[in-house]
């Protein structure tokens, strides 16, 4: 047990990116206030800070989560990717050429989002599509563009979308 | 297209805002911190009327953290952009649930948030007033006792003593009695449109600092960055030269980022701690209740017609549900009334637009301002007298379409190029939505599939003197550079103003860098970025500057080409001689000035200059409603075709149709985006969005968990979007505004669907299932 | 933004939990258990909580459980929703609590969390009341395991310092016909206005709901009449709506009438679908 946590601020270590990051957090802090106050990882977007919307959507441990939703404490020793590591992400180059931005403020949420599905399902229906894409909203777009982004990336043929596990390092 | 020699104009030109925000990377307002940086928060009204007995910070003093408490007492003054009716901090009382009524400023954000817990303030219930139609009844409990000696800020605003009526707005074209009893068949029909939110992705944020030398400096996500130094300097006394705004990419505004809250709160809690740099960033809930919303709107509609079907008599009562303060509810209230027929010829029109104070959360501007309700109106009771007469509902449109010639509600005068084409529009989305299959099919064991139309109108009410103005400044390498205070809202009206600079300059987008942030000391003044003006204002301004620019690197090629300027042409990042292109200069030798072998330079750098005011706009006579309240009006139409399941009354939406006539479209993937976008978030309030409130008028969904939006998989299957081109000869290349116009149409279509799928008239908004099940219920007792 | 500062533990052990709780009740202090955290979260948000301290049961080996052993399927209290859903180890409870918030939150809320809530819909639970579910509890140096059914009425009754460490079902449930049957106001992702869980079990529908009373429940009267095959399924369905433990909630996902006509049009779904006819 983390005996030494018996006060309310902890020394953690976060795995980000591939890289394991030093903060000092309250117990309190959402993973989504450290990732953006003390990381500079500002793609996660703070939006409802209810779980509702998923602008602050990033990978824990592979998984798509709401970082609003989770405790910085609570995440410790989970490999953690947010939009900031999947630049190479085919995803966010289809988000550009499907014309699925306009505001952007949901994106990075979406992109992230949509990286994992890919990753998950890369042949999924539109059921499947449904289903995790209702996590996050998009006020601008009226989602055609969104879908058109998953319908250009589905299918066999695309080996393009690798797995994201930076996994724990340094 | 009007013209396909374009180099770039109607080009669907890749967004140039797009890889950046794809990557996480675009700061934000909120994206900000920075060691020192103080944080404010709001202690909030718990009541929707109240008086404040008492606010006792005492236990909040000793909170860790807390630098400074201002209360309401301190800045006792009324604030508006309209009338100057609402104080930033309540005192003496609190008119709506979330109302501010305390800032804290503490060293984080927590402590301040802990600190606003720990204010005790006492109140004194007063009597609410929960809806528009009862703030109407006489004897109703005033919101504001004196709202007749409020300031007025802008001419067309008049409240009413000893009333809740924030203004009334009068449109008296022709004699509505005389043709109402000559009319051959009638229709008189009510309708209502409950509040709602805007919920831009991105909250209100702002920061303020006061510097030592007496420069307030703004950041925040703000639609208005000029507005903010009017408002501080008309209420707080602070010189407009000292007053700086920079206003980065926004998050998604929708009309929402127009007014002006919270920085005057930020500059009052920077001010109480020395000028410090203070962040004043509103959570979800202060987002949704705290600031303001969208109207609610109650309309009854008389509507008087030919045997034939000629619109002859229309009169329009609206009752606009401001919220406890009139902000642009004012003038929602009297855009809803000039252009209250909807896009119809009728001679004669009396409209009484009312802007009703309540108890509810404020209201602002909203995509459309007004004109979704009063098109939801309109068109329902378009289809309602249709049906009467026996007539096609797209034929009756048709045959009462407005056209050159005819004249607004206001008396203003139509010409071929001030008004787009209606009656194209409606073959056009006629022909997408195939109204020629049927309009009701049954498809399948309790299912139903109709379809709905409506046309819309819209002109851009501006202030008179609405402007805009844009500075281009060339590089060394011939690239340029374009600074103007359109702001990026997700609209995509940088790369717009940049796709006209380059089709004035014949240059690829790459060598246009336009600066996404504004900052209003280098910026050139723009009026605001709302009313779907900008491309036509600062279009105009840009084909100005460019066109400076031009007569510039004519007059320093002229010199090097040893011809006349006239003999000259710029493009491809030369200037060059007409006969003869290829004898010529590259724009980078001469954009920082031509530097001959010796060593002698002429010119300097070429610096384009360029601005644009609205033209012959008027204010309204107060009592008929004449004058010119806008440079154009764009018109389109919308369709849908739902599947309703008769047994539930759960729908889903099948397709959805716009056709705008916008006038030349400079980027149509851009314009198909605020298309698509705009039907959605039309479709999404006409089908879902509603505050509830209870009967003590506290907002009971002020969150996204609550405050139900359609979600991926709920939009339409298929959005069918095109443009009818008729130019606009005063726009930019032929350009209307078209920003807000794909939501316009979108409730009242789906509510045109659903009445012939249902059998029933639904003229009551958000149409749930619940609430068409309500209606049935009420229809059968 | 959580204003209040608290203590957080996340033992290894069943015993150190203990440790934990108790340390922190020695001190005067109030302590919670946490598995998802997701409600915690949002309620502490607005204030709507307070705690001293959190005791996280993530790390807790039983917690984490999700497996056939012998002749039950054993799921830890902290396995999330989606494990629960994407093993298909027991299609219904999966179908469930897929209905349950969003995709996104259903990597972090847990099993044990949705059942612990403080609202009223808490739909893992009824397929698990419907199959007679036992629950793994533990408090002090003691564990046992008892019938969900004797612990839970209208919400689990644990005492002070009591855990939730795994759901145990009898694998001879687990491959029944079932239906799973959720209404919202519009949006599918949102609260329920009505959800009905229902099985077949030895040609008898047991069926469950949430969404209908201010809890979730099962009924052996409501059971009783939807399997009487004397009766025409409509006048069951008006009997059904007359026996109901409480009267209908009434809040901003539906009126109380809108509700009860929801309620009918899905029982007669789930009488149709289960085949329930005369």
């Amino acid at each position: 047990m983390n005996r030494h946590n018996g006060t309310s601020k902890a020394f953690i270590h976060l795995h980000v990116n591939g890289e394991t990051k030093e903060v000092g957090v309250r117990n309190a802090d959402t993973l989504l206030s450290t990732l953006r106050e003390k990381l500079g990882l500002t793609g996660a977007k703070r939006s409802c800070e209810n779980g509702d919307c998923g602008a602050c959507t990033v990978l824990v441990n592979g998984e798509p989560s709401h970082s609003c939703l989770s405790l910085a404490v609570e995440v410790v020793n989970l490999p953690i990717t947010t939009i900031e590591g999947l630049l190479d992400s085919p995803v966010r180059e289809a988000f550009v050429d499907k014309w699925a931005i306009q505001c952007g403020f949901c994106t990075p949420g979406f992109i992230v989002n949509c990286h994992a599905l890919l990753t998950n399902h890369p042949d999924a229906n539109e059921e499947i599509v449904e289903e995790w894409l209702q996590s996050n909203i998009c006020r601008c777009t009226g989602y055609q563009e969104i879908k058109e982004v998953i319908h250009s990336l589905l299918g066999s043929n695309n080996h393009s979308i690798k797995k994201t596990h930076p996994g724990l390092s340094k | 297209m009007a013209n396909t020699s374009w180099y770039t104009v109607g080009k669907p030109e890749q967004r140039i805002d797009a890889v950046e925000k794809s990557t996480g990377k675009v700061r934000y307002i909120g994206d900000y911190s920075a060691p020192g940086l103080m944080h404010a928060k709001l202690v909030k009204s718990t009541q929707a009327h109240a008086k404040i007995i008492s606010v006792d910070t005492t236990e909040a003093w000793k909170m860790p953290g807390v630098r400074a408490i201002i209360t309401g007492e301190m800045f006792p003054y009324h604030i508006g952009p309209i009338l100057a009716d609402r104080p930033p901090l309540a005192f003496e009382k609190v008119r709506y649930y979330g109302e501010p009524v305390a800032i804290i400023v503490a060293d984080h954000e927590y402590q301040a948030k802990r600190a606003t817990e720990k204010v005790k303030v006492e109140y004194e219930p007063l009597p609410i007033v929960n809806s528009a139609q009862q703030a109407f009844q006489k004897n109703a409990p005033l919101v504001h006792e004196n709202a007749a000696q409020y300031t007025k800020i802008i001419s067309d605003v008049y409240p009413k003593a000893s009333t809740n009526i924030g203004s009334h707005i009068k449109i008296r074209k022709g004699d509505f009695d005389v043709a109402w009893a000559n009319s051959e068949e009638t229709i008189t029909a009510t309708y209502s449109f409950n509040l709602s939110d805007h919920v831009a992705m991105e909250t209100r944020s702002t920061r303020v600092e006061i510097n030592p030398a007496g420069k307030v400096i703004v950041h925040s996500c703000s639609q208005s960055p000029f507005t903010i130094k009017k408002v501080l300097n008309q209420f707080f006394n602070i010189d407009v030269g000292n007053i700086l705004v920079h206003i980065p990419m926004v998050g998604g505004a929708f009309g929402g980022k127009g007014t002006v809250q919270l920085e005057p709160l930020a500059y009052l809690a920077s001010k109480a701690v020395g000028g410090k740099l203070v962040k004043l960033e509103f959570d979800r809930e202060e987002d949704m209740t705290t600031a303001p919303c969208r109207i609610g709107f109650d309309a009854t509609v008389q509507l008087g017609v030919t045997k034939e079907g000629k619109l002859v008599a229309g009169k329009y009562t609206y009752l606009i549900d401001s919220g406890a303060y009139t902000d642009q509810a004012a003038g929602i209230t009297r855009a809803a009334a000039l252009d209250c027929t909807g896009p119809y010829n009728i001679p004669n029109v009396w409209c009484d637009s009312y802007c009703m104070y309540t108890n509810h959360p404020f209201a602002t501007s909203f995509r459309g301002y007004g004109h979704p309700e009063l098109t939801f109106a309109v068109e329902r009771t378009m289809d309602q007298l249709a049906e009467k007469l026996q007539i096609d509902p797209l034929q009756f449109r048709i045959i009462n379409g407005i056209k050159p010639g005819d004249t607004t509600p206001t008396q203003a005068v139509l010409t071929a190029n001030n008004i787009g084409d209606l009656e194209k529009c409606i073959n056009r989305a006629k022909e997408l939505i195939k109204w020629d299959e049927g309009q009701c099919i049954k498809s399948g064991k309790n299912k139903v599939r109709t379809k709905g139309i409506s046309t819309f109108w819209k002109t851009s009410t501006t202030a008179t003197n609405a402007q805009a103005g844009a500075i281009i400044i060339f590089e060394a390498d011939g690239s340029v550079n374009l600074n103007c205070a359109a702001i990026e809202l997700g609209q995509g009206t940088k790369t717009i103003l940049g796709q006209i600079l380059a089709e004035k300059l014949g240059m690829d987008m790459n060598k246009i860098h336009v600066t996404m942030e504004v900052n209003t000391q280098y910026d050139p003044h723009q009026w605001r970025t709302v009313a779907s003006s900008t491309t036509f204002l600062a279009g105009r301004a840009v084909v100005f500057a460019a066109d400076h620019a031009i007569a510039q690197l004519k007059k320093t090629a002229a010199v090097v080409l040893q011809c006349s300027p006239d003999d000259l042409e710029v493009g491809g990042g030369r200037v060059y001689i007409k006969p003869d292109p290829t004898f010529g200069v590259d724009i980078k030798d001469i954009a920082l000035g031509y530097t001959y072998p010796s060593g002698h330079s002429i010119e300097g750098q070429i610096v384009g200059i360029g601005k644009h005011i609205q033209r012959h706009l008027t204010p309204m006579d107060q009592q008929t409603g004449f004058g010119k309240p806008g440079p154009w009006w764009s018109v389109g139409v919308q369709a849908v075709e739902i599947e309703l399941d008769t047994r539930d009354f759960t729908y889903s939406i099948l397709t959805g149709v716009t056709v705008l006539d916008g006038g030349t479209i400079i980027n149509p993937m851009t314009a198909t985006q605020q298309m698509r976008g705009g039907m959605y978030m039309g479709l999404s309030y006409a089908t879902s969005e509603k505050f509830v409130f209870d009967e003590h008028g506290i907002v009971k969904n002020s969150n996204l968990r609550e405050y139900p939006m359609l979600r991926y998989g709920e939009q339409p299957t298929e959005y069918l979007v095109d443009f009818i081109e008729s130019p606009a000869i005063d726009g930019p290349f032929g350009a209307r505004g078209i920003g807000e116009y794909g939501v316009i149409g979108a409730p009242a279509c789906l509510a045109n669907s659903l009445s012939i799928a249902t059998g029933m008239e639904l003229n009551k908004l958000p149409l749930t299932p619940e609430s068409i099940w309500q209606r049935k219920v009420e229809g059968t007792i | 933004m959580i204003s209040f500062d608290f203590k957080y533990f996340k033992p290894s052990s069943v015993a150190e939990t203990i440790e934990a709780y108790n340390g922190v009740h020695e001190q005067g202090e109030k302590a919670l258990f946490i598995s998802g955290g997701t409600e915690f979260i949002t309620f502490a948000r607005t204030n709507k909580i307070y705690t001293d301290a959190i005791i996280d049961s993530k790390g807790i080996p039983e917690c984490n459980v999700l497996e056939m052993r012998d002749d039950n399927l054993v799921i830890g209290a902290a396995v999330s929703l989606n494990k629960i859903t994407n093993s298909n180890l027991f299609p219904f409870l999966g179908a469930t609590v897929k209905q349950i918030a969003d995709h996104t939150s259903r990597n972090k809320i847990t099993i044990g969390g949705n059942i612990n809530s403080e609202l009223i819909y808490k739909e893992s639970i009824l397929p698990l009341l419907l199959v007679d579910a036992k629950v793994k509890l533990a408090k002090g140096n003691d564990e046992r395991a008892v019938l969900l059914n004797s612990v839970f009425n209208r919400k689990l009754n644990l005492s002070s310092g009591e855990l939730l460490l795994q759901i145990i079902i009898d694998s001879s449930n687990i491959d029944l016909p079932y239906i799973s049957l959720k209404r919202t106001k519009f949006s599918k992702v949102g609260y329920p206005v009505v959800s009905v869980a229902a099985i077949l079990k030895d040609n008898r529908l047991r069926v469950a709901f949430s969404g209908v009373c201010g809890y979730p429940f099962r009924s052996d009267k409501i059971e009783n009449i939807v399997n009487d095959s004397t009766i025409p399924v409509v006048n069951r369905i008006d009997q059904v709506m007359d026996n109901l433990p409480s009267s209908i909630v009434d809040d901003l996902q539906g009126s109380r009438e809108y509700r009860a006509f929801v309620l009918k049009n899905v029982l007669l779904d789930v009488m149709e679908e289960m085949e329930m006819g005369e």
